[in-house]
């Protein structure tokens, strides 16, 4: 409803926003894996009484107080970021979006900052098993705070359990189970708490892997690859079922993302599943946009229509499907969606002129409109069409969906593999031994962190262009401020955070280097 | 149940619980207000270790209340937080700012190998601590001067001012209670400080500390009531939800709540014989009756923003687009669901006294400071 688009403050915001979730998702799954690392290690020590647990929990607790901190300095922004830069966005769903982000300040973020102050100061302050709980809770704390956050991001993915209330021109929720167990959200959060766990044991089992290189700290070395084997094969293997359910989900619920993911134009039967994928502009055109084809490519025959249909001949929809429509698949065209959805804001408007004339006898006959289910399910789903100009500008950007969900998943297969071998050479006794796995263990440090934040990428980018699925989209959202204010806290943002994660790794570094106190 | 809790009801209840976020908030900005004295209060590095672990103990409530406090306002009052924060841009930014730095301050700033030294981590401390309570005293503020706004049809915010927000900094009264603020939260933190730490010099150059500082939070504070009191409000009509523009509405809605006037008669009180105690008598008691008074000023000064037919986010640009309870909050379906959540917060308040209490059995010395425990 904003007459004059600023591309300029759109694409700013964006960015702002993608740069703050992305240094804020640095820290958040090395804290939600780390943290139950730290308990189960905690709960070995109070069983045994064995004072090395004890000793190899502290380490490990030193490494994971550094990381919260960071990662609570980048996650206060994000919140307030949905008012200052998405301030539509905050009207328009804050009814539905704000009780979850309320709701994890009650019940997460409480019992995660108060009981993380009892495990750093509580050793020698209260009992071990008081301790212990302590330790258990921010775990608990860490990961239901994730739930809640994913909760309200699966909404912007998949918006339901709400209706639209003319009178004040926003969505209201109708139903708060909806929202909570909305398939995206479920799928979304059994898949992030996973990669997670597997992010922080991958950073146990990196560092334990150095000082085995180092000859040092043996013991604690191997003990903790014990922990961070276990946790992260049983970890890395439910990632990929949570993967492979949430991309089912995906092909129902955001079709255009899913033939994005696959680089998929033309949809068809016996559609093959891309293993790995080089991709070039082609000759062909969608308005302005290049068709993308493969350079290079190896394919699974069937596999894409097996997994998402159940047999070789389902129809996997492409991308040029939801552009021009498909009607043997009874799937609309974007004009046709573009009609539907400027025909409900022009009885939007016609509400709100009639509101302003007083015109009671008006405004109950548009009041009828909207109540009709027809009205709802046919036209109204598509308001946020009524913005869009161009039928191409509902196709994300395809190489960086393609190139980011690959990438993730190649990764996926890769730590199982690493976790499988840990554990193969741990219980055979000669992981010290096997110095070229210690060096893989080492290097292969930063790739979750590589594959988590590309699983951000996909998911947004892949949304794009919109904020809220077919309901809203970002040039819509966003706050009418000037794009030069947009442009300082960009660059102030970048500047910090790059200034406090260098302070950081190198904090980090120093204390690894330290090791464990005696 | 649907038909006995009425939407006006709900509207009034989260209204209630925002401004016991908000009072519970001002409290534990004791900790800001330790911040503000690392430079100033201690005679040497020991003190100051001393200081910096009183209050790094307790930082996160703080922040988590913050935290907190902004997703409440979001979920219970969404045009508030599409307004205010889409508008005055550079206030709340500047405030999420400070405290940006000051989360891993405290971590990063005694671990070797933090590349800016102590004193940069000790610096940030010292602008959360200040600019901090500062801010949002001025932000609060703005909830009895106004801004400058209007919202569309669509409830969409153009901001009528270049200065997205800074321009409330050109105010008096909001420069006003911005500053009791700061000097409030310095305040409680002495006293806290006094409360936890056992180190006699240390207390002593507190209780100087406090004498000067109670000077200024009077004078900013009794500036701030008494032009509040003989000021215009923005009065809403309960019908018609039309704005009008009231000469003393504040004070009209102190004698027309008066158990709202006697909360924060109360809670005066309460800050000043803390203080009192404290310097008088040496007591260590203070932070109770201070902390106390700070919760019941502060929920009192929310109710007559905000009830009362009283808008509590005006706009002095455009009186009509005022926000009140009524026209800002969330529909009923959502502010019911959040009800029923919101009764676990006596629970929340249970096992926080718990942990609280575990850490705070005893007092802080020079001792721990040197042990190998998580020492800032």
């Amino acid at each position: 409803m904003i007459e004059n688009v600023d591309l300029t403050l759109v694409d700013w915001s964006r960015a702002q926003f993608a740069l703050t979730a992305i240094y804020h998702w640095l820290f958040v799954p090395l804290t939600l894996g780390l943290s139950f690392i730290l308990a189960i290690m905690e709960t070995i020590y109070v069983r045994t009484g064995n004072e090395e647990w004890k000793r190899i929990t502290k380490f490990w607790m030193t490494l994971f107080g550094i990381n919260f901190a960071i990662g609570v300095a980048t996650g206060i922004i994000l919140e307030f970021e949905f008012g200052t830069n998405w301030s539509n966005y905050s009207w328009f769903v804050g009814d539905i979006f704000g009780t979850p982000l309320a709701v994890e300040g009650i019940l997460a973020f409480f019992l995660e900052s108060t009981f993380v102050a009892v495990m750093f100061f509580g050793w020698n302050k209260v009992n071990k098993k008081f301790h212990l709980l302590s330790t258990w809770l921010v775990a608990i704390g860490a990961n239901l705070s994730a739930l809640w956050i994913l909760v309200a991001n699966a909404w912007m993915q998949n918006p339901v359990g709400m209706i639209f209330n003319p009178e004040t021109a926003r969505n209201e929720m109708v139903s708060f189970w909806a929202v909570l167990f909305n398939q995206v959200a479920v799928d979304k959060f059994l898949h992030t708490i996973s990669s997670s766990f597997l992010l922080g044991s991958m950073f146990v089992l990196g560092i334990s892997s150095w000082f085995l290189i180092r000859k040092g700290e043996e013991l604690m070395a191997k003990r903790s690859i014990l922990i961070a084997g276990v946790f992260g094969l049983l970890s890395s293997l439910m990632v990929a079922y949570t993967g492979d359910k949430s991309a089912r989900t995906l092909s129902e619920v955001q079709p255009v993302k899913f033939a994005a993911m696959e680089a998929l134009y033309e949809g068809k039967t016996n559609a093959g599943l891309i293993a790995f994928g080089l991709l070039k502009n082609s000759d062909k055109k969608i308005g302005e946009k290049h068709v993308k084809e493969f350079a290079v490519k190896i394919e699974i025959p069937d596999l894409l229509s097996v997994l998402t249909g159940g047999d070789k001949d389902a129809y996997v929809q492409g991308i040029i499907d939801h552009v021009s429509g498909n009607k043997d698949k009874g799937i609309l065209s974007v004009n046709d969606k573009i009609q539907k959805g400027q025909f409900a804001r022009d009885v939007l408007l016609d509400y709100k002129r009639a509101i302003t004339l007083k015109d009671n006898d008006k405004l109950d006959e548009i009041k009828g409109v909207f109540s009709v289910k027809k009205f709802q399910d046919e036209y109204f789903r598509y308001f946020g069409y009524s913005s869009i100009d161009k039928p191409e500008d509902v196709i994300p950007n395809v190489p960086i969906t393609f190139y980011s969900f690959h990438l993730m998943v190649i990764l996926g297969f890769l730590f199982i593999m690493i976790f499988t071998l840990a554990l193969y050479f741990l219980f055979k006794g000669t992981i010290s031994d096997n110095k070229w796995f210690l060096w893989i263990g080492l290097l292969s440090l930063p790739l979750p962190y590589i594959a988590s934040e590309l699983g951000w990428v996909l998911t947004e980018v892949g949304r794009q262009p919109w904020i809220i699925q077919d309901m809203m989209p970002v040039s819509q959202a966003v706050s009418q401020i000037s794009s030069s204010a947009v442009i300082t806290t960009f660059i102030l943002f970048a500047v910090l955070f790059t200034v406090l994660l260098i302070s950081e790794i190198s904090i980090m570094v120093k204390q690894i280097k330290t090791g464990p106190k005696h | 149940m649907t038909t006995i809790i009425s939407h006006l009801f709900l509207q009034h209840y989260w209204w209630i619980i925002v401004s016991l976020l908000a009072s519970l908030l001002v409290f534990l900005m004791f900790v800001q207000g330790g911040q503000s004295l690392v430079f100033s209060l201690p005679a040497n590095d020991l003190q100051k270790t001393l200081i910096v672990n009183a209050m790094g103990r307790k930082w996160e409530f703080t922040f988590t209340t913050l935290v907190t406090f902004g997703g409440a306002f979001f979920a219970s009052f969404p045009l508030f937080y599409s307004t205010s924060f889409g508008g005055a841009y550079w206030v709340w930014m500047a405030i999420l700012f400070s405290f940006i730095i000051q989360a891993i301050a405290y971590e990063f700033r005694s671990k070797p190998n933090n590349i800016f030294g102590k004193k940069t981590f000790d610096m940030f401390l010292f602008l959360n601590g200040s600019l901090g309570p500062f801010l949002i005293g001025v932000a609060v503020a703005t909830f009895f001067t106004g801004s400058r706004f209007s919202l569309t049809n669509m409830n969409q915010v153009h901001w009528a001012t270049p200065f997205y927000g800074l321009e409330a900094l050109f105010n008096i009264r909001n420069l006003s209670l911005g500053f009791a603020v700061l000097f409030l939260a310095r305040i409680n933190g002495l006293l806290y400080l006094m409360n936890t730490v056992d180190h006699e010099e240390l207390l002593k150059r507190g209780g100087k500390a406090l004498v000067t500082n109670s000077i200024m939070f009077l004078i900013f504070f009794l500036f701030f009531v008494v032009t509040l009191l003989f000021s215009s409000g923005f009065a809403a009509d309960p019908a018609t939800g039309a704005i009008t523009v009231e000469r003393y509405k504040y004070l009209h809605n102190f004698i027309q709540m008066p158990i709202v006037m006697i909360l924060f008669l109360t809670g005066v009180l309460g800050v000043l014989f803390g203080i009192g105690i404290s310097i008088i008598k040496n007591s260590v008691k203070g932070i109770w009756f201070t902390g106390a008074g700070t919760v019941l000023s502060v929920f009192s000064l929310f109710l007559i923003a905000g009830f009362n037919g009283t808008s509590f986010y005006p706009s002095s640009y455009d009186l009509q687009s005022s926000l009140t309870i009524r026209n800002a909050s969330s529909s009923l379906f959502t502010l019911k669901t959040m009800m029923y959540v919101s009764f676990l917060i006596p629970f929340i308040f249970a096992y926080i006294w718990i942990a609280w209490k575990a850490i705070n059995n005893k007092k802080i010395t020079e001792e721990e400071m040197k042990s190998e425990g998580h020492v800032y």
